[in-house]
């Protein structure tokens, strides 16, 4: 499947989409402040309105809903003080979703736009006529899909490490995150489902005849996914073991699968906006 | 069964059809593209001129017939030779409007296999310096004008010094001195051993450079070959044009000795090359006719018969179709000159290119038309 492909010309694709995406301040303006928003303002001000200002009643709440957590989970948590112990469920268990539904945002709406809006601003012809082949194309869009939404993760989780070993570090007394359960949602689980999405993404995106169509649409598609990948985040963060491998590793199996048939389901008509019967 | 392609032949599209959906944009379209040479493509709005040149880029596929660009079918497997070979310039300038022009034509440079680096720059800078477009090269391309854009379209065509050139309305949003310009360089391109394949709809600049024609309507060729040939085809005899104030005694000349056919354009419709109503030296209207002879020799005798029947006559001109008259006469007969009813004719053979005198001359118009 990806014998005979250029890969400095899947590069050369990547790069300049990000180049056009670095220009596009309309987009990674409003994007910056969703990884900020989710990253550092509200973990910010939960942990500290927990563990400085020392607000009881939250800490009362979180305290009942650890309950409920799994005994392995429970077993994980640390601190001495019930403030220290809340902050460090919620700094470890219960942002999940930040890692999850930040990247497959920026990440969805990168790659919506990338096909079609190729077509959209006549550009597609120029990359019809070109010697690049289409699983070039379709790559080096993938890339620049997927880069975005990673690179937020990546600074977005490095601020909120932080943030999260200076506020309820403190409390315990040492630095603990990320924990190793984080490193292997970072670095393992979290790739495979932002391919997952991408791939039905992008598909979409050479399929549909307008950006708001393909902006619109992919909704549908990566809601369910942010959804899955919450479940199966939050599953690798109260799991131990093996759990986190397993669920990383079919999520790879799953995304090889599904970017094989995204490889084999767009051809050089699509980038002319000439879809089979239209 | 289509003949074996030759080897002069740069581009053979042969009885291509191509639907989409219910729409036939191609039937039975057959192109020869002869290498070296510069063909143009005239057709109305929906002739499918950009669609045969996505198929000659194997950007597209055939449904039934076969397309082969220097010797290979460019939608197959080999198709990335075919394109690395060809440089194209499509109806829109099909730029990146948020990188500036240095990055667009990096882009294509890379696409093409030429890399990166300092050599690859200066043949960029080369590039945009022969379509006057350098010192724009720092500016984004979505500040562009339209005709800026299609300078940079061009120059990025060239960069890879491709072997073949596609260009679809290469002159559309370009003023004046740009446009004349552009065909110069497309001369030039074919005296460097290239080959120009250019879709228009303006004749005037077809006239000036086609070396042969190919006129297409409802997705097929209607006729190809050299301008002068098919002139030759569709008059087969001498044709002087009289211009009288006397439409009547004109249309008379029918009776003459060795006269084949006259058509008479009444005063309102007679009009000069430029389109200017037709009037004697005192303003009043003339009538001309059209008046075909079996040998030249016959039109002093015809002027004679005239001036001696007392009627004025304000010009004789020998008639040599333009490329506007050819491209009419095509459309109205649709592609026979010997049976205007039977549209189904094969087009006449292709013919070798046009070197004439009278065709240089042709060439030629344009660039003295812009001086």
């Amino acid at each position: 499947m990806l014998s005979n492909i250029d890969w400095g010309r899947v590069r050369t694709v990547a790069r300049t989409d990000l180049k056009q995406l670095i220009q596009a301040r309309d987009f990674w303006i409003p994007m910056s402040l969703l990884g900020g928003f989710f990253f550092v303002v509200i973990p910010l001000i939960l942990l500290l309105s927990i563990t400085t200002i020392g607000a009881n009643d939250v800490v009362a709440q979180v305290s009942q809903t650890l309950e409920v957590l799994p005994a392995s989970a429970q077993d994980q948590i640390q601190g001495d003080t019930p403030e220290g112990r809340t902050g460090y469920a919620l700094a470890v268990f219960l942002f999940a979703p930040v890692a999850v539904v930040v990247p497959l945002t920026i990440s969805t709406a990168v790659g919506a736009a990338t096909i079609v809006g190729e077509r959209e601003r006549g550009t597609g012809e120029f990359l019809a006529h070109s010697p690049a082949g289409v699983r070039e194309i379709y790559l080096g869009k993938l890339i620049a899909s997927l880069l975005p939404g990673y690179v937020t993760v990546i600074i977005g989780f490095t601020a909120y490490s932080l943030i999260v070993n200076l506020t309820v570090g403190n409390e315990i007394g040492y630095w603990f995150f990320p924990t190793p359960q984080w490193w292997l949602m970072i670095l393992w689980v979290l790739p495979p489902f932002l391919a997952i999405c991408l791939s039905l993404v992008l598909r979409l995106s050479a399929k549909v005849s307008s950006t708001a169509a393909a902006q619109q649409a992919s909704g549908l598609i990566s809601l369910p996914l942010i959804m899955i990948a919450y479940s199966q985040a939050t599953g690798v963060l109260f799991g131990a073991g093996a759990m986190p491998i397993i669920v990383g590793a079919v999520a790879w199996v799953v995304a090889g699968f599904s970017l094989s048939r995204g490889l084999r389901s767009v051809d050089r008509s699509r980038l002319l906006g000439l879809a089979a019967g239209a | 069964m289509p003949p074996p392609m030759t080897a002069d032949l740069t581009v053979a599209v042969r009885r291509v059809s191509r639907r989409f959906g219910d729409v036939h944009a191609l039937t039975d379209l057959t192109i020869e593209v002869p290498t070296g040479a510069i063909t143009v493509l005239l057709g109305p709005n929906g002739a499918g001129k950009t669609t045969a040149i996505r198929m000659i880029t194997g950007a597209l596929g055939p449904d039934d017939g076969s397309v082969e660009v220097f010797g290979v079918d460019p939608s197959g497997p080999e198709g990335l030779s075919v394109r690395s070979r060809c440089g194209v310039v499509s109806a829109k300038p099909s730029l990146y409007d948020r990188l500036d022009g240095w990055d667009n034509l990096r882009y294509a440079a890379e696409l093409y296999g030429m890399g990166r680096g300092a050599e690859v720059d200066e043949r960029i800078h080369d590039a945009a310096s022969r379509f006057g477009i350098e010192a724009a090269m720092d500016q984004m391309v979505g500040g562009y004008s339209t005709g800026m854009k299609t300078r940079l379209a061009l120059a990025r065509s060239v960069l890879h010094g491709p072997d073949l050139l596609l260009l679809d309305e290469p002159t559309s949003g370009l003023d004046p001195e740009s446009a004349v310009a552009v065909l110069e360089m497309i001369r030039s391109m074919t005296d460097e051993g290239r080959t120009v394949l250019m879709c228009t709809h303006l004749l005037l600049e077809a006239e000036g450079l086609a070396d042969q024609v190919v006129v297409m309507e409802h997705g097929t060729s209607l006729v190809w070959g050299a301008p002068a040939d098919l002139a030759r085809q569709y008059w087969p005899t001498p044709t002087v044009r009289i211009a009288s104030p006397d439409g009547t005694a004109l249309a008379a000349l029918a009776e003459a000795d060795g006269v084949v056919e006259v058509e008479v354009a009444g005063p309102a419709d007679a009009t000069t090359d430029e389109g200017a109503s037709l009037v004697d030296h005192r303003g009043a209207p003339l009538a001309t006719a059209t008046v075909e002879i079996d040998r030249p020799e016959r039109v002093p005798a015809l002027v004679a018969r005239l001036v001696n029947a007392g009627v004025p006559v304000a010009s004789v001109v020998p008639f040599d179709p333009t490329l506007e008259d050819l491209y009419f006469a095509v459309r109205r007969t649709r592609g026979n000159p010997a049976d205007p009813a039977d549209g189904t004719h094969s087009p006449p053979p292709l013919v070798a290119t046009d070197t004439s005198p009278s065709a240089r001359a042709r060439r030629s118009r344009v660039a003295e038309m812009a001086r």
